[in-house]
């Protein structure tokens, strides 16, 4: 009977070990690993985003559509994405006037320019979904990752919220929720484009100004893009590979 | 928007790290610091910072064990952080914070001080009855060896460990500053010297922490200052003073000298918000002040009484020059925009998590610890103290 006992502890001690074991991997197997869509490979893909400056009006769809698509709080410091209105006298390109009220949500209010040597353009900005993404090196845990199809994204069930990635993104592009006290930023809206549709920001604006771009695919317009205008991405010197590509980036933007 | 000056990012409208940040470089430091004073007598034999051994490795432990307080106090999801531990992300500086830590903690500091406490905790477990006498035969794993070759192997390991100890020191400390000095997005932080001034400004601060508390041990337990301790101590606080400055100043010559796109809007940063701070804090009352005043003393023969009082006076005041310096990286570093074209401002909280309030029971907290530590293991009456020192003549 003893020896039974005994046997008996030893077991159940061994499948107490064992499952604390079995659950800490399996979370760690699961962590940083995007949700899956039927009929989608990861591989496949390869995600980025044209927009051309020229053609965004700064309407502020974009940023209503984000915001309601993808359930972001209603804060003046929680943008998935915004609009920047940049007013640039060209003889004095280091001081840009540059506003974003309620990150362009609202639209703009109408700003004459009656000086016809300045220009004024808007700019739409969202996470650049680096390929080498400063936020995902410093995540202490691995909850920021890069997805297989090269979109940043977060795991919010496993989220410290320690912050150091908002320190180390360059562009200003992530918050932190204060409903769950988590970072956010914007996913791609990549429930949506795993089921092969667009972002909700490309989806609803007027002008075509912001496109998604698959550049593993060889009919993707992008490739057209970026061989007939004169691209940049934001920032270039961080070194970061963005896969935001901008068309008529002024070099007065930061 | 109030508080925000030209433009910055929607985002950038909340500032992400509070003062209980500032707190953990500011005490890392001090632990760093007072590690590598108290290495002084144990490796390079300096005899007469012999008072302040003990004392330094106890304050040492006591501010570390508070180190971690004020990280897991700012996270989101601290319940969260043990997964720093168990799934760390490699690449982040931030994820080896809990493996310096722990090496830091268990590895060199406490088995330092039970290697040099094991005999004094051995003979009050042989003397000490009740509950005093579990928790001393506990602190000595119930081994009573004090015999001479068993202390005698204690000296040498613990020797070994101070040896380890001081790059680990350096490690730990440099390793704050790593996690600043390599945020690429940052100007204000991202400069190769980070780690380096982090880790000479925390040898500034721990000399002068343990200079100050063994002044105030001195004054608590009515027994005379021993001079040439003191000075010598003054004398290492005045040459790593002297290094840390001129590190901190190649810093900003190099900055001022390469002005660089983002010179203008920290240059603006320092003429305005953080004047108070970085200029006259830091720079005049923290740094140029005791400076001078140290100097004065190495050059000047001033009496004892004198001598006391200006070391005093220049501790605290690099007390106060140390914090104000993590605080103007730590939220100096985001005030600024990066965008370049704008400022925000950082509103302390007083009853919050994040508030002034935590942050003063965290500084507190670590004396209480020592109070503790000190009640258990004193740190005097080891042929350290003044009247030892007579005894023995």
């Amino acid at each position: 009977m003893d020896q039974d006992r005994r046997t008996f502890l030893g077991q159940t001690g061994k499948w107490l070990v064992l499952t604390a074991s079995a659950a800490i991997a399996w979370e760690h197997v699961l962590a940083g690993r995007p949700e899956e869509a039927p009929n989608y490979k990861a591989t496949d893909h390869w995600w980025g985003m044209a927009i051309d400056i020229e053609k965004c009006i700064g309407c502020g769809t974009c940023v209503r559509a984000c915001k309601t698509e993808n359930d972001v709080p209603h804060e003046a410091f929680t943008f998935r994405t915004w609009v920047e209105r940049y007013v640039v006298d060209p003889a004095d390109f280091d001081h840009p006037v540059v506003e974003s009220p309620n990150g362009g949500y609202d639209g703009f209010h109408q700003r004459e320019v009656r000086d016809p040597t300045l220009k004024m353009f808007y700019v739409p900005k969202l996470c650049n979904h680096c390929e080498h993404s400063p936020c995902v090196q410093v995540c202490p845990v691995g909850a920021t990752f890069e997805s297989q199809d090269g979109v940043v994204l977060v795991d919010k069930s496993y989220c410290l919220g320690c912050r150091y990635c908002v320190q180390a993104c360059p562009y200003g592009c992530r918050f932190i929720d204060p409903r769950t006290h988590t970072v956010d930023k914007c996913s791609l809206c990549y429930h949506r484009i795993t089921r092969g549709l667009t972002t909700a920001c490309c989806e609803t604006c007027p002008t075509g100004a912001r496109a998604l771009a698959d550049l593993k695919d060889p009919k993707d317009p992008i490739h057209a893009f970026l061989r007939e205008h004169k691209v940049q991405v934001l920032k270039p010197q961080m070194a970061t590979g963005s896969k935001m590509y901008y068309n008529g980036l002024d070099g007065s933007v930061r | 928007m109030p508080g925000v000056e030209g433009f910055i990012y929607p985002n950038e409208l909340e500032l992400q790290w509070s003062v209980l940040i500032v707190l953990y470089p500011f005490i890392t430091g001090l632990v760093a610091g007072a590690f590598i004073l108290a290495s002084l007598e144990r490796v390079f034999n300096v005899q007469a910072v012999k008072p302040t051994y003990r004392l330094a490795l106890l304050t040492a432990l006591a501010f570390l064990l508070v180190a971690p307080l004020p990280l897991q106090l700012h996270l989101g999801h601290p319940e969260r952080s043990l997964e720093m531990y168990l799934t760390p992300h490699t690449q982040s500086a931030m994820a080896m914070f809990g493996f310096v830590y722990l090496w830091y903690l268990m590895v060199v500091l406490v088995l330092e001080i039970w290697l040099d406490y094991r005999r004094d905790i051995v003979l009050k477990w042989r003397a000490s009855t009740g509950l005093s006498r579990l928790l001393y035969g506990a602190m000595a794993l119930w081994s009573d060896n004090i015999g001479e070759s068993a202390l005698r192997l204690d000296d040498r390991v613990g020797r070994a460990l101070t040896v380890i100890g001081i790059p680990s020191a350096f490690l730990l400390h440099g390793y704050v500053g790593f996690i600043f000095g390599s945020i690429k997005a940052n100007p204000w932080w991202s400069t190769p010297l980070m780690p380096i001034v982090f880790l000479f400004s925390a040898i500034v601060s721990g000399i002068a922490c343990i200079l100050l508390l063994y002044f105030v041990t001195c004054w608590l337990r009515r027994v005379p200052v021993d001079m040439p301790c003191v000075d010598t101590i003054a004398k290492y606080l005045y040459y790593a003073f002297l290094v840390d400055f001129s590190l901190e100043m190649l810093d900003l010559i190099h900055r001022l000298y390469e002005a660089d796109e983002s010179f203008r809007a920290l240059d603006f940063m320092v003429k305005t918000r953080l004047f108070t701070s970085q200029i006259v804090v830091q720079i005049v009352l923290g740094t140029l002040v005791p400076l001078a005043v140290l100097g004065a003393t190495q050059l000047v023969t001033f009496t004892e009484r004198a001598r006391r009082a200006l070391y005093v006076l220049a501790g605290a005041l690099t007390m106060i020059g140390i914090f104000a310096m993590r605080w103007n990286v730590v939220i100096g570093g985001q005030l600024f925009s990066k965008s370049f074209l704008g400022y925000t401002t950082y509103k302390m909280e007083f009853a919050t998590r994040e508030g002034l309030l935590p942050a003063i029971a965290l500084m507190i907290l670590p004396l209480v610890i020592l109070w503790v530590l000190i009640r258990l293991l004193p740190p005097w009456g080891h042929g350290g103290d003044v009247q030892d020192r007579r005894a023995r003549m």
